[in-house]
C-alpha cells in the first residue's frame, strides 16, 4: 500500500512521502494550502492509487461533530408511532451512519475526507478527538460501540480560516502544499488544458506570476483561477502578444475591485507610455 | 542520536512534548526516513503544527544536520586529516581574511596538491592551524570554511538553510481574516431571539401526551456582548494607522456582537470622543459614558505614550474640561471593568510613565495577532 501519484495528480516528492508517514503511522493527514493547490483532489488521488473507495464528508459552518457519526432520527419515529405508518419497535431504522460511521463500518479499507475541516465551529475538532484516535464510537440509543472493521485513511483538509485546536494538531501529519512554482504550475495547467498553445501558456503565466508577486493584493489569484483564466483566454482565441500589454478577462483572476485596481496601477508603472 | 536535533528545536522555540518526540522517533524506526531529505520531510510533517512553524524548524535542522554536503571520498579523506585536533597557539598573530568566493577555488587547488595530513601549519587542510580551510582552527583564524561533519545527502540541508518558510511565521503582519477568528470569541451567550426546535422537550412532552406530537419550540442562543472599540488617531500613532484600520475592519464585519460601536480620541480619552474622523464630529465622553453597562467590553487602541502631563494635568490638553485624562480613563474602567488596551508598540517600550500607568488601569496586550487571542481570553474572563 503505497501512494506513487495518479496519472491526474501532480503530487511532488514532499507530498508522496508524507502521504505513505500518514498511512504507515495510521494517523490522519493534514493537509492545508492556499484555496486552489489541490487539497481535495490530493485525497481523490491518494484512493485511486491505493484502490479504495473515498467518503466524503463536507463541513459547513453548521456542522457537528455528530453529524460525521450518526443521527438518529426521532421525529420521524414519533411521527411513524402516532400514525403506525412502519414498524418503530426496530430503532436501527431510525439510526443513520453519517461519511464518518459509513466509513467505520465498510467492508474493506476506505479513504475518508473530512472536506474544509476549518470551517465548522471552533471546537469542531476537538469533538472527534476520541473517534479519531480509537476509531470507534458509541452509539447511545443502540447501546453499542462502533468499531472500524478497517482503519480508514484519514485525509483532512483545511483554508486556515481559523486555527485548530492544539489536541487536534498532535494526533496529525502535517502537510503544507506550498504554492506551485511555474515549472509545477505548467504541468498542472496541462492536466487540465492539454491543448494549450504554448506560447499562450508561457505569456499567460508569466503575467499569472507577475499580478502574484504584485504588493498589497488583497487575495492573489490562485491555480483555480489560473485554470479558469486560460480556459476563457483560450475560448476568446486571445493572441498571445496580446498579454503583454492588455490584460484581458482580468476579473477571472481577480475577485476584488480593489486588487484590480492595484494590479492595473503597478502594470502601468511598470511600463511606461503605455 | 537525534536528542541533539530535539533540543535545537525546541530552543527555536517549537513546542515538541516527549509524545510527539516518541512519534517521529517511532516513524524513523519504521524505516520512514531513509535519506536526509525524507528526514526533513517527514520530520516537519511530525513535528510542526502549522506552517508558522516551518521556519523555525528549518533553522534547526540547519544547524543539526549542516556540514553534510561533501561527496564521500573527499570526505573519508579530509575526516582522517582532520580527525583528533591538534593544539593551537592562541597568541600568534591572525593572517588576512580572503573573500569567501575566493576559498572555494583556493580549496579546489590545494586539495589537488595536498597528499596528507597537516596539523598546526598555515596553508594545506588540517586541524589546529591558520589555514583556511580545515576544523578547530586557532581562534584568531579568518573566518574560512569548515570541513567535517557526518556524510549524508545534503540536499535537505540546503533546503532547509535556503529559509524559504520565513515570510509563513506568525510574527507576520496581522490578518483581518485572522483578527475576526481572534475577535469571534468574544462571547457570553443567552437564549434569546428566534425560535428552534427543542428535542428533548419535544419527546418529553408528547410521551406524557401518549404519543401526540406537541412541538416545543425555545429561542437561539445569541451573544451578549457590546464590544466598544476606541483609537487613538493621533500623531504618534501614524505609523501604525494600517494595522489599527485592520482591526477596525475585522471587528466591525462581526455580526455576532450584539451590539458594536467605535470612537476615536487623540493621545488619550478627554472631554469629547469623535465618531468619526473625517467629518470631525464630536460627542461628550460623558454621554458615552452613561450608556455603558457591565457587559459592554471595551477595547483601547493606542500606544498610550504622551508626556505626563497629558494625561495627569486637567489642563494637559488644550481646551478640554476640567477632568484630566487618567480621570477619564479611571471613570471608565470603574464602569467597565472587562475592558482592555491594545498597544501597537512592542512591549519592551512599554516602561514609559504614560504607559504603564494606563497598563496598571487596563490590562495591556501587544496588536500583534499571539497579543490580541490573550486579550480576547482575558474579555471572555475578566477577573
Amino acid at each position: 500500500m503505497k501512494f506513487e501519484g495518479t496519472k491526474d495528480y501532480i503530487a511532488d516528492d514532499d507530498l508522496l512521502s508524507v502521504v505513505n508517514a500518514a498511512v504507515v503511522l495510521k494517523r490522519p493527514l493534514l493537509v492545508k494550502g492556499e484555496p486552489g493547490t489541490g487539497k481535495t483532489v490530493l485525497a481523490r488521488a491518494v484512493a485511486e492509487a491505493l484502490g479504495m473507495p473515498l467518503y466524503t464528508w463536507h463541513i459547513k459552518s453548521t456542522t457537528k461533530g455528530m453529524d460525521g457519526l450518526y443521527h438518529y432520527d426521532v421525529v420521524q419515529r414519533l411521527n411513524d408511532s402516532r400514525f403506525g405508518d412502519r414498524d418503530v419497535s426496530d430503532i436501527r431504522r431510525y439510526i443513520r451512519f453519517g461519511p464518518l460511521g459509513q466509513a467505520f463500518l465498510a467492508e474493506s479499507p476506505v479513504v475518508l475526507l473530512i472536506d474544509e475541516v476549518d470551517k465548522a465551529d471552533i471546537e469542531f475538532p476537538n469533538d472527534l478527538l476520541r473517534e479519531l484516535d480509537e476509531m470507534a464510537f458509541h452509539v447511545n440509543e443502540l447501546d453499542e460501540t462502533i468499531k472500524a472493521k478497517h482503519r480508514p485513511v484519514v485525509i483532512i483538509t483545511s483554508n486556515a480560516e481559523k486555527e485548530l485546536p492544539d489536541a487536534f494538531l498532535r494526533r496529525c501529519v502535517f502537510h503544507y502544499i506550498a504554492f506551485p512554482d511555474r515549472q509545477r504550475m505548467e504541468k498542472i495547467v496541462r492536466v487540465h488544458h492539454p491543448a494549450l498553445d504554448q506560447q499562450l501558456l508561457d505569456a499567460a503565466l508569466d503575467r499569472f506570476f507577475q499580478i502574484r508577486k504584485t504588493q498589497g493584493l488583497r487575495k492573489p489569484p490562485s491555480t483555480s483561477e489560473l485554470v479558469d483564466w486560460l480556459t476563457v483566454l483560450m475560448h476568446a482565441g486571445m493572441d498571445p502578444d496580446k498579454l503583454k500589454h492588455a490584460d484581458p478577462f482580468l476579473g477571472v483572476l481577480l475577485k476584488q475591485e480593489a486588487d484590480i485596481q492595484t494590479a492595473q496601477n503597478k502594470k502601468r508603472t511598470a511600463l511606461p507610455g503605455m | 542520536m537525534f536528542t541533539d536535533f530535539l533540543y535545537l528545536l525546541r530552543a527555536q522555540g517549537l513546542k515538541i512534548g516527549t509524545g510527539d518526540w516518541v512519534g517521529f522517533l517511532d516513524a524513523l524506526k519504521k524505516g520512514l526516513a531513509t535519506d536526509t531529505a525524507q528526514l526533513y520531510i517527514i520530520g516537519r510533517a511530525l513535528l510542526c503544527r502549522t506552517e508558522a512553524d516551518f521556519d523555525k524548524f528549518d533553522l534547526a535542522f540547519a544547524a543539526a544536520f549542516k556540514g553534510a554536503t561533501l561527496p564521500d571520498d573527499l570526505r573519508r579523506k579530509l575526516e582522517e586529516w582532520l580527525a583528533n585536533a591538534a593544539a593551537v597557539n592562541p597568541n600568534a598573530p591572525p593572517p588576512k581574511p580572503v573573500p569567501q568566493e575566493d576559498l572555494w577555488d583556493e580549496l579546489r587547488k590545494r586539495l589537488k596538491e595536498q597528499k596528507e595530513r597537516h596539523d598546526g601549519g598555515n596553508h594545506w587542510v588540517g586541524t589546529g592551524g591558520t589555514s583556511p580551510f580545515g576544523n578547530s582552527g586557532a581562534p584568531n583564524a579568518p573566518p574560512g570554511i569548515r570541513l567535517g561533519g557526518s556524510g549524508q545527502r545534503g540536499g535537505a540541508v540546503a533546503v532547509a538553510q535556503e529559509r524559504q518558510w520565513e515570510s509563513y511565521r506568525t510574527d507576520r503582519v496581522l490578518d483581518v481574516r485572522d483578527m475576526q477568528v481572534a475577535l469571534r470569541a468574544v462571547r457570553s451567550l443567552k437564549r434569546e431571539g428566534r425560535l428552534e426546535l427543542d428535542l428533548d422537550e419535544t419527546i418529553d412532552k408528547t410521551a406524557k401526551n401518549a404519543g401526540d406530537i406537541e412541538v416545543i419550540e425555545r429561542p437561539e442562543r445569541k451573544n451578549q456582548v457590546h464590544v466598544v472599540l476606541l483609537m487613538d488617531t493621533g500623531g504618534s500613532m501614524q505609523p501604525h494607522v494600517e494595522k489599527v484600520e485592520r482591526l477596525f475592519t475585522a471587528a466591525s464585519r462581526i455580526k455576532t456582537f450584539k451590539t458594536f460601536k467605535s470612537y476615536a480620541f487623540h493621545n488619550c480619552v478627554y472631554d469629547k470622543l469623535y465618531l468619526d474622523i473625517e467629518s470631525g464630529k464630536r460627542i461628550p465622553t460623558a454621554k458615552v459614558l452613561a450608556g455603558l453597562t457591565a457587559r459592554h467590553r471595551l477595547v483601547f487602541v493606542g500606544d498610550a505614550a504622551m508626556a505626563p502631563y497629558e494625561l495627569f494635568s486637567p489642563f494637559g490638553w488644550p481646551g478640554e474640561g476640567q477632568l484630566a485624562g487618567y480621570d477619564w480613563l479611571r471613570r471608565i474602567h470603574e464602569r467597565c471593568p472587562a475592558s482592555i488596551w491594545l498597544n501597537p508598540d512592542p512591549p519592551r517600550w512599554w516602561s514609559h510613565p504614560t504607559v504603564s500607568a494606563i497598563g496598571k488601569l487596563f490590562p495591556m496586550y501587544e496588536l500583534t495577532l499571539d497579543g490580541l487571542r490573550d486579550a480576547v481570553k482575558k474579555l471572555r474572563a475578566p477577573t
